[in-house]
């Protein structure tokens, strides 16, 4: 118990190292663009009129409302897919400065994940937009919406700590993940229903991605206009506990081998 | 809190690094020498039951020839490395300025940095705020100050460096030869302010390969040899026994 707050007053007093990276992420990334932020709202709109265009002229899904179905649940994949492709560098991309100062190296893997919320609420943002567009009705299980972020947030947290700490022992990490993503990209209902997959598939993915919760939950409240069940929500909440216990249990484990290797 | 005696106890302390003949960091290599059992590290010991004890106030030079481990002892005194035998104990904050330009991210401007860097060490961007023109006066590069760093020339960055860390008023600063690039002038300003913070009850642990400046600002002296401490204790003779082993 004595160690844990321990930890957590380390954690405070770098809280404003915590802001300064994420700060510096967002600068940097439009630094020298003419449109500067506004491309965090514009980019994920291009993308979504794009997808759209494509999925429902090529492939044609029963989907009432389809921008919508589509943007949410490709926003959803992008923060995950971002945050954590980004997790698996942000030790080794640090090096210089974890060979030269002490800092709790798990700050840079949260300021990934950080920044990449920051971004999502941009494109939440587009979101919105979307669903003013397609006459969305906004009710009141809309304030639900920030505990599935919250979920997601934690979900991506642990996976990014427990990815950034495997990639510093073996680089081999950051390009199988690259094919893990898509695979996993397309084991989620993003642009498809959830009823196209094959019945073996499908009950795999309604038990096992928890993708298919935390997207399924936010498209319940936005398309459906009701609170998401509980078999959605307790799964969602489950695994991303679980989620974030694996990847802080092996990131303390190993980061003080860390500096040999990096 | 009760005051320690010493600031900083090495006791019997060893660094362990494995000198892999060849890094094995993907995984096919890995399971394929684990399998045939060749999983095997050179060992190194950068260094040897070191033990080392600073009371709070002394100022001490840490000298020997490159690579007999002064750097890697800096670093375990930060908490950089563990030691993989024996403990390290520190009461205060460090301002470690073990190389140029650490904690500067070269994209970012002066300015940025600053504020980056200082809550690197720790300190709320209030706090920097409010030293913000101390620092960037002792460092003299105001007409500087909205260039990125990687623009900036090694000497240039370490003077931001040195006016940031030494700035924080820190318990413990740590320099690593960083002074070496900068101007004679800035040099002599630079020990000017150590030695103003020594006598403010700073504790300075000083890595130089000018005797002359040790003996001038340190009153104690840890002489390393292949990471093995050889001498320990005044300054004086410490020093005079090191350069006679260098003829």
């Amino acid at each position: 118990m004595k160690l844990i707050s321990k930890r957590f007053n380390v954690f405070y007093t770098y809280r404003f190292l915590l802001q300064q990276l994420v700060e510096k992420d967002i600068k940097l990334k439009y630094r020298r663009s003419f449109l500067g932020y506004i491309w965090s709202i514009l980019n994920p709109l291009m993308i979504m009129m794009i997808m759209v265009i494509v999925f429902s002229n090529m492939f044609r899904f029963e989907i009432a409302n389809y921008p919508v179905y589509l943007i949410i649940g490709q926003t959803m994949f992008n923060f995950v897919n971002e945050s954590t492709t980004l997790s698996i560098n942000s030790i080794m991309e640090n090096a210089p400065l974890l060979k030269k100062t002490y800092v709790p190296k798990y700050i840079f893997t949260i300021s990934k994940v950080t920044s990449s919320l920051v971004n999502f609420l941009f494109a939440l943002g587009a979101m919105l937009v979307v669903f003013l567009v397609c006459k969305v009705k906004f009710n009141l299980y809309f304030l639900f919406i920030p505990f599935i972020l919250l979920q997601v947030y934690i979900f991506s947290l642990g996976l990014g700590l427990f990815l950034a700490q495997a990639a510093v022992f073996f680089r081999d990490v950051q390009h199988i993940y690259g094919a893990i993503i898509t695979a996993w990209m397309y084991l989620t209902p993003i642009f498809y229903p959830i009823t196209a997959l094959p019945e073996r598939i499908y009950n795999l993915v309604v038990t096992l991605n928890p993708m298919y919760f935390y997207i399924t939950q936010f498209r319940t409240i936005v398309m459906e206009g009701h609170m998401p069940s509980l078999a959605l929500i307790v799964p969602g909440v489950i695994v991303s506990i679980v989620a974030l216990i694996i990847g802080v249990f092996a990131f303390s484990k190993t980061q003080d081998k860390f500096i040999l290797y990096i | 809190m009760e005051k320690r005696e010493f600031v900083i106890a090495v006791s019997d302390a060893s660094v362990r690094f494995n000198m892999a003949s060849e890094r094995i960091d993907n995984l096919k290599e890995y399971f394929i020498k684990l399998v045939r059992g060749q999983l095997m590290f050179q060992e190194f010991l950068a260094l040897q039951n070191i033990d080392f004890k600073v009371k709070r106030g002394e100022s001490w030079g840490i000298i020997g020839t490159n690579g007999s481990g002064k750097s890697t002892l800096l670093k375990l005194i930060c908490g950089i490395l563990k030691p993989y035998k024996g403990e390290v104990i520190i009461d205060g904050t460090i301002a470690p300025l073990i190389e140029l330009g650490a904690g500067f991210d070269g994209n970012l401007t002066a300015r940025e940095n600053i504020f980056l860097n200082g809550t690197l060490l720790g300190h709320s961007k209030r706090y920097m705020q409010e030293h913000f023109d101390e620092i960037v006066d002792f460092a003299e590069l105001k007409d500087f100050l909205d260039m990125p760093i990687k623009n900036y020339s090694s000497g240039m960055a370490a003077r931001l460096g040195f006016s940031i860390a030494t700035m924080v008023s820190p318990d413990i600063l740590i320099v690593d030869e960083v002074l070496a690039v900068g101007d004679f002038a800035f040099q002599q300003k630079c020990e000017r302010r150590m030695q103003e913070m020594l006598n403010n009850g700073t504790t300075l642990l000083y890595v130089s390969h000018s005797i002359d400046s040790v003996r001038n600002l340190c009153d104690h002296a840890l002489w390393l040899k292949k990471g093995s401490a050889i001498m320990c204790g005044e300054a004086e003779p410490v020093c005079e026994s090191y350069m006679k082993s260098l003829q």
